[in-house]
């Protein structure tokens, strides 16, 4: 089938789509050409997210050798617990890298909107709601702060945020007063929806189909469209397997989560976001011009693109994803103190985005780095907690398993660019 | 307005220069950079803007964009005086500038930057309409690009100066200022340059091709209008002009054909004043 794809070449262009014609394309059709391209991609550096793919599986594969009660549904529900609050804050982080900005007060902001959650509802006794909603606007107003600040004097955001860690951690500080700790009830929502809310399987089932059903009237309809723009399409095949391996990937996840508690609304809530960001990346103005100013600020200015607003839009998300990461935290812990959004909080949000493959020279990355990324983190984190190693050596081997993502970051840039596509 | 309206436009007004400039003048702090500028560029025609390093070529090209308002003189685009205060007040107007550095973002396919800041967007994005207009403008430039598809860094020199050319294009533009297109270009690419630039007259665009090969400027260019330390120092028609008069022109050498003319006006001009007197 391949060979006779690539033996067509002297068909008459007017045949061709309008982006086959060039004769120097290598022409890729089917299953047998995706395949092929893919390797293609691989070779030339364009390794995605591949490295944490191989990566996450080593590390289950090694965990589980090691304690046997690693994989087990019990063990796996707690780490898409785990996973939730740092991941949502590692979103934003994402969002910043994407630009080649870094916020390093992320932890210190998550830390600000628990202790407004738990001043704010247990001491002053506002409504949750309101105390949610003004824990998740103080993130956002932080944000315009380092937006404005960044923009207007231009200083370094690694400096502006780093004032930002130390600042926020005494507002953070300030608020709690004399509370060194604050318990939040175990009969609020916020609780409940972070300890004991799980999808009813029939739910996650009809989600899991949801999503492969989306993926694939996108893609299909894709097809459709470039069919009547007069563009190559993609084989049919390819759109139903990648479609029906998500399906089968999702159903068996929670199948194997629904023996145990399974899947956590709040695991969901972070996937969702994940997609949302996600799509506001790929599909949107806003997202192209994300990625162009990451790419090269000057050229996107020249296109006419509102840098100033792309920079502050950016970071006033990141903060708010940071505060929404906080309040998710205190929620699963139902205690706000001191050390809410601690030291590790901070490095393990960016450690996760880079880990997950998002560059740290702006421009390359996608929402779901945040997701893979901290999926390894928090793996070798209850995996070491699992085998009674104490956090030293989670710290040595998250900061090993950080600088092998950032070298690998550096050497796939490297081929990048001796392939020309750096 | 769309590409083919500019065309008409343009055989329709062949007399009346696209854009003029008149007496520009611009000074930074103490260095007078720009003094009393006369540029005239009509449509369909391709005029090389030539001169030594810090003879202004540049700061003329940052007026016409937007980047800095000139002193004093005026600019007029169609007939119109207009003031060119922003980068998007030129776009506005109709001048599309290409700098030396291109301005790509590496980062992203081709196509995306060819549309950047101006995406076509039912609020998603619509990659197929953008694809399709990519492949159709590069076509009517005859732009050997294999996929739209790969990301810019992986394109060639000519190639990278083909899509900044061809991006220059997406908004209509009636006026097309390239500065040294074919700077760091090999033969077969400076030729494609040259082949593109041909096809923007063909389309009645007016062109300020700045650049410093001379080669270049005799094949492509109808007018050449040489800038020396901030002043105009002779506007030659390409066919009766020989590189020796260009090169003396730029280096300001004194025995060179500006000179001797205006010497001979001079004294035509002395000999019918004193004439009177007689």
């Amino acid at each position: 089938m391949s060979k006779a794809a690539q033996s067509t070449a002297p068909e008459s262009p007017a045949e061709l789509a309008a982006d086959l014609q060039d004769e120097r394309l290598i022409r890729t059709e089917g299953l047998g050409g995706a395949a092929r391209a893919f390797g293609r991609r691989v070779r030339g550096g364009d390794l995605g997210s591949l490295p944490v793919v191989i990566g996450l599986v080593v590390i289950w594969v090694v965990f589980q050798i090691l304690n046997p009660n690693f994989l087990s549904a019990n063990n796996l529900v707690n780490l898409t617990l785990q996973c939730a609050a740092i991941g949502t804050i590692s979103i934003g982080i994402v969002l910043v890298l994407l630009l080649g900005q870094i916020d390093l007060s992320v932890g210190s902001v998550s830390g600000v909107a628990a202790a407004i959650l738990g001043v704010g509802f247990t001491q002053l006794h506002w409504p949750l709601w309101l105390t949610v909603i003004v824990a998740i606007l103080a993130g956002s107003a932080i944000g315009l702060l380092y937006g404005f600040l960044f923009t207007r004097f231009g200083v370094p955001s690694f400096v502006i945020t780093l004032a930002g860690l130390l600042g926020f951690l005494g507002l953070q500080l300030w608020i709690l007063g004399p509370n060194s700790s604050i318990n939040i009830p175990y009969d609020s929502w916020i609780v409940k929806f972070a300890q004991q809310t799980f999808l009813p399987p029939w739910a996650a089932y009809a989600l899991a189909v949801i999503a492969a059903g989306g993926m694939f009237l996108s893609d299909w309809r894709r097809n459709i469209r470039r069919r009547k723009a007069g563009l190559s399409e993609g084989s049919v095949a390819v759109v139903a397997i990648r479609a029906g391996l998500l399906l089968v990937g999702l159903c068996i996840s929670v199948w194997y989560l629904s023996t145990d508690r399974g899947t956590g609304a709040m695991f969901l809530l972070f996937v969702i976001l994940v997609v949302v960001m996600n799509f506001f990346l790929t599909r949107t103005r806003w997202g192209r011009s994300v990625f162009a100013v990451g790419g090269s600020v000057e050229a996107a200015r020249r296109a006419g693109i509102k840098v100033n607003r792309v920079f502050i839009s950016v970071f006033i998300l990141t903060s708010t994803f940071a505060a929404v990461g906080g309040l998710l935290a205190a929620a699963r812990l139902a205690s706000v103190s001191a050390s809410s959004g601690g030291t590790d909080t901070n490095l393990n949000a960016i450690a996760a985005a880079v880990i997950g493959g998002t560059s740290l020279f702006g421009g390359r990355g996608s929402a779901w780095s945040a997701l893979l990324g901290i999926l390894v983190i928090q793996s070798i984190s209850n995996g070491l907690t699992l085998m009674n190693l104490d956090s030293s050596y989670r710290f040595m081997i998250t900061g090993a398993v950080l600088l092998l993502a950032v070298i690998i970051d550096s050497l796939s840039r490297r081929s990048r660019a001796s392939h020309g596509q750096a | 307005m769309t590409m083919e309206s500019a065309i008409v436009d343009g055989e329709r007004s062949t007399r009346q220069p696209v854009l003029s400039l008149r007496g520009v003048s611009k000074g930074f702090g103490a260095v007078q950079a720009l003094t009393d500028i006369h540029l005239e560029v009509y449509p369909g025609e391709v005029v090389a803007l030539v001169g030594d390093n810090g003879a202004g070529k540049s700061t003329l090209v940052k007026i016409l964009a937007g980047v800095h308002p000139q002193d004093s003189g005026t600019i007029e685009f169609d007939g119109q005086v207009v003031g060119i205060p922003t980068p998007s007040a030129s776009r506005q107007l109709g001048i599309a500038t290409v700098f030396q550095d291109l301005a790509l973002c590496d980062n992203l396919d081709v196509v995306s930057n060819l549309f950047l800041g101006r995406e076509i967007s039912r609020g998603t994005l619509d990659e197929e309409e953008m694809e399709k207009r990519s492949w159709s403008l590069l076509r009517q430039l005859s732009a050997r690009i294999p996929s739209v598809r790969i990301a810019v860094a992986s394109l060639s020199g000519g190639q990278r100066q083909t899509v900044a050319i061809a991006r220059s294009l997406i908004g209509d533009p009636r006026v097309v200022i390239l500065d040294e297109p074919t700077a760091a270009l090999g033969v077969a690419q400076t030729a494609e340059v040259l082949n593109l630039i041909e096809r923007l007259r063909e389309r009645g665009l007016g062109v300020i091709l700045i650049s410093h090969n001379m080669a270049d400027v005799q094949a492509v260019a109808d007018r050449v209008a040489v800038l020396r330390l901030g002043r105009n120092n002779g506007d030659f028609r390409v066919p009766e002009v020989s590189y020796e008069d260009i090169i003396s022109a730029i280096t300001g050498a004194t025995d060179n054909v500006v000179v001797r003319r205006a010497e001979r006006l001079m004294e035509a001009e002395e000999s019918t004043e004193r004439s009177p007197e007689a």
